[in-house]
């Protein structure tokens, strides 16, 4: 495709900014923000302390307290990023390895698997077939460490999130929304719809490799049984 | 060689400024709410300012001390027989039992040498919701032993004047507390800003907000007139930022705080200007904010003035200290 170019660059405070390219999740733009978040890590910019590349764009995280923090933090960013562009274009995509995640869909861990056939106008077993015949691919991480926005749903999957976020979603939970899938790898608080939960830990501060699933990674998964599930769970 | 907790308090956790460089696998800086009173309390007893407090919250804990150790408490006023903003040399056996939040929120209780526990992923701070860092990635509880590192902070005490209560005369500066509410906080306009209809535009200003009860370290839900959008069209998840406004589609807005997400699907109203985040984090359940608009300049030069008011502080603490006496 062709070179894309940022729609803009939205400050997020005076401390951290977001170059757009896209307002719309484009699986190719994706690709590239993918690269280009590896490109600008690599430059290790004293004054951007992290780099996080996102659905649609990046967004750069600054120490403004760095004596070489510019003037003009959002032009630089910006500079920054288009500066980077060759150098991701010639990268090759993002080779994310395969991840396979075991989910129980059984109704105790399904907490909105009937209000989404519902919405979907689908039978409950046709909603989790469909889920689990997917393939899946991280096209951002975030709201929680080890959490994984993941491109690939079926497009007859396609709801909204809950108008209300739950206080506590459960670990591991499955969750769908929109036209992506998620895990959620703490209970915490959250808006997708959950129709299954994982016995794996998605995200463990004292591995060497604290995330199960990384940015570009490809992923599937695969049902099993109340029975297996608390097996699973056990061996964690 | 330790601190004994005989009353945890509502929430008291060991943190610092925080660990950076995860956002990318979704893990936010988290660290310390009020990060300016936490680099005073460090300075008071010669520590660095990213060295581990314990940050206590609305109501404070029952401490006993093992040991001599130097202690200095910053941040939100308690109720308790103990110096705020100054250091104090605790004897062994010596009991901080600190009451209610009198004015503020947080406080840190800073301890020379710091607390001896193990780094994670390059940061002290407990992220709570991931149940790691800090001590045992968990709020304190009755009966904790922490233990402390050895320091020099005796000697170092020991060259500075004293009050008859074995303080100091001086104190350092309150940075961060509201002297009335509501407070004051600036924000440049969000992402989304555009597509709030007119009258939650102006309902973002002109309303006195209130913290609501069940706000925490990951973020303030703001009680007020529920804000809207004339096309509730879902936007692309996308990143969000520490000061962060989000308004879910209950209309409710949350400021994101330390442990918040890294990115959100919500329409972000606002950004909270940097050198404001601390004095919002000073507020309790209950406390009164209202917002005003500014330039991105115009926070650039807040935090600059925010940054500048704590450096004359820390100055000012070493040079009680005397330079030479400086860590």
């Amino acid at each position: 495709m062709a070179q894309p170019r940022p729609l803009g660059v939205i400050p997020l405070g005076d401390s951290a900014a977001y170059v757009e390219f896209s307002a719309t999740l484009d699986l190719e733009v994706n690709s590239i923000v993918q690269r280009l978040g590896l490109a600008i890590l690599k430059r290790k910019v004293p004054w951007v302390r992290d780099v996080v590349p996102a659905l649609g764009g990046l967004a750069l995280h600054f120490d403004p307290d760095h004596p070489e923090f510019p003037a003009k933090p959002l032009e630089e960013a910006l500079a920054i990023v288009t500066d980077s562009m060759k150098q991701a274009l010639s990268a090759k995509d993002n080779p994310g390895s395969e991840v396979v995640l075991p989910v129980c869909y059984e109704p105790e861990f399904a907490l909105d698997l009937a209000e989404v056939a519902k919405k979907a106008g689908l039978p409950p077993q046709e909603v989790t077939q469909l889920h689990e015949s997917g393939e899946y691919r991280v096209l951002m991480m975030g709201f929680a460490p080890g959490h994984a926005y993941m491109g690939g749903l079926d497009a007859k999957l396609t709801v909204p999130r809950r108008a209300s976020p739950r206080a506590i979603v459960p670990a591991g939970s499955v969750a769908i929304a929109n036209e992506q899938t998620v895990v959620y790898p703490y209970a915490i608080s959250g808006g997708w719809n959950v129709i299954g939960r994982t016995p794996m830990v998605l995200f463990d501060a004292s591995r060497t490799r604290p995330s199960l699933l990384w940015p570009g990674d490809r992923v599937r998964f695969r049902a099993i049984s109340r029975a297996q599930f608390i097996e699973m769970a056990a061996s964690q | 060689m330790s601190i004994r907790v005989l009353r945890p308090g509502l929430l008291t956790t060991l943190q610092d400024q925080g660990r950076h460089g995860f956002q990318r696998v979704g893990l936010c800086p988290g660290g310390a709410m009020d990060p300016v009173a936490l680099a005073l309390a460090n300075a008071l007893v010669g520590n660095v300012p990213d060295e581990a407090a314990l940050e206590i919250t609305v109501i404070g804990p029952e401490l006993e001390f093992e040991r001599d150790a130097l202690v200095a408490v910053c941040g939100a006023e308690f109720q308790g027989s103990f110096p705020h903003n100054r250091p104090v040399l605790a004897a062994k056996g010596t009991r901080f039992n600190v009451g209610r939040a009198t004015r503020g929120a947080r406080a840190y209780i800073a301890v020379a040498g710091g607390f001896a526990v193990n780094p994670v992923l390059g940061s002290r701070s407990t992220y709570l919701p991931g149940h790691f860092g800090g001590f045992e990635g968990r709020a304190l509880k009755h009966g904790d032993v922490l233990r402390l590192r050895d320091d020099k902070a005796v000697e170092r005490f020991s060259v500075l004047k004293k009050t008859k209560d074995g303080t100091v005369k001086w104190s350092a500066p309150p940075l961060t507390l509201p002297d009335r509410e509501p407070i004051l906080v600036h924000v440049v306009e969000g992402q989304h800003f555009a597509s709030f209809d007119s009258n939650s535009q102006r309902a973002f200003f002109d309303t006195v907000w209130r913290v609501a009860p069940d706000s925490n370290r990951m973020g303030f839900r703001l009680s007020g007139p529920p804000l809207g959008r004339p096309q509730a069209d879902e936007i692309l998840s996308g990143p969000t930022c520490l000061g962060s406004v989000q308004v879910p589609p209950s209309g409710v807005p949350i400021a994101l705080m330390a442990d918040h997400q890294t990115t959100g699907g919500y329409p972000r109203i606002a950004e909270i200007a940097s050198a404001d985040v601390a004095r919002l984090a000073q507020l309790a359940p209950g406390g009164k904010v209202h917002f005003a608009k500014c330039s991105l300049e115009i926070a650039g030069e807040l935090r600059r003035d925010a940054r500048g008011r704590l450096e004359s502080a820390l100055r000012g603490i070493a040079w009680e200290y005397g330079e030479k006496n400086r860590p």
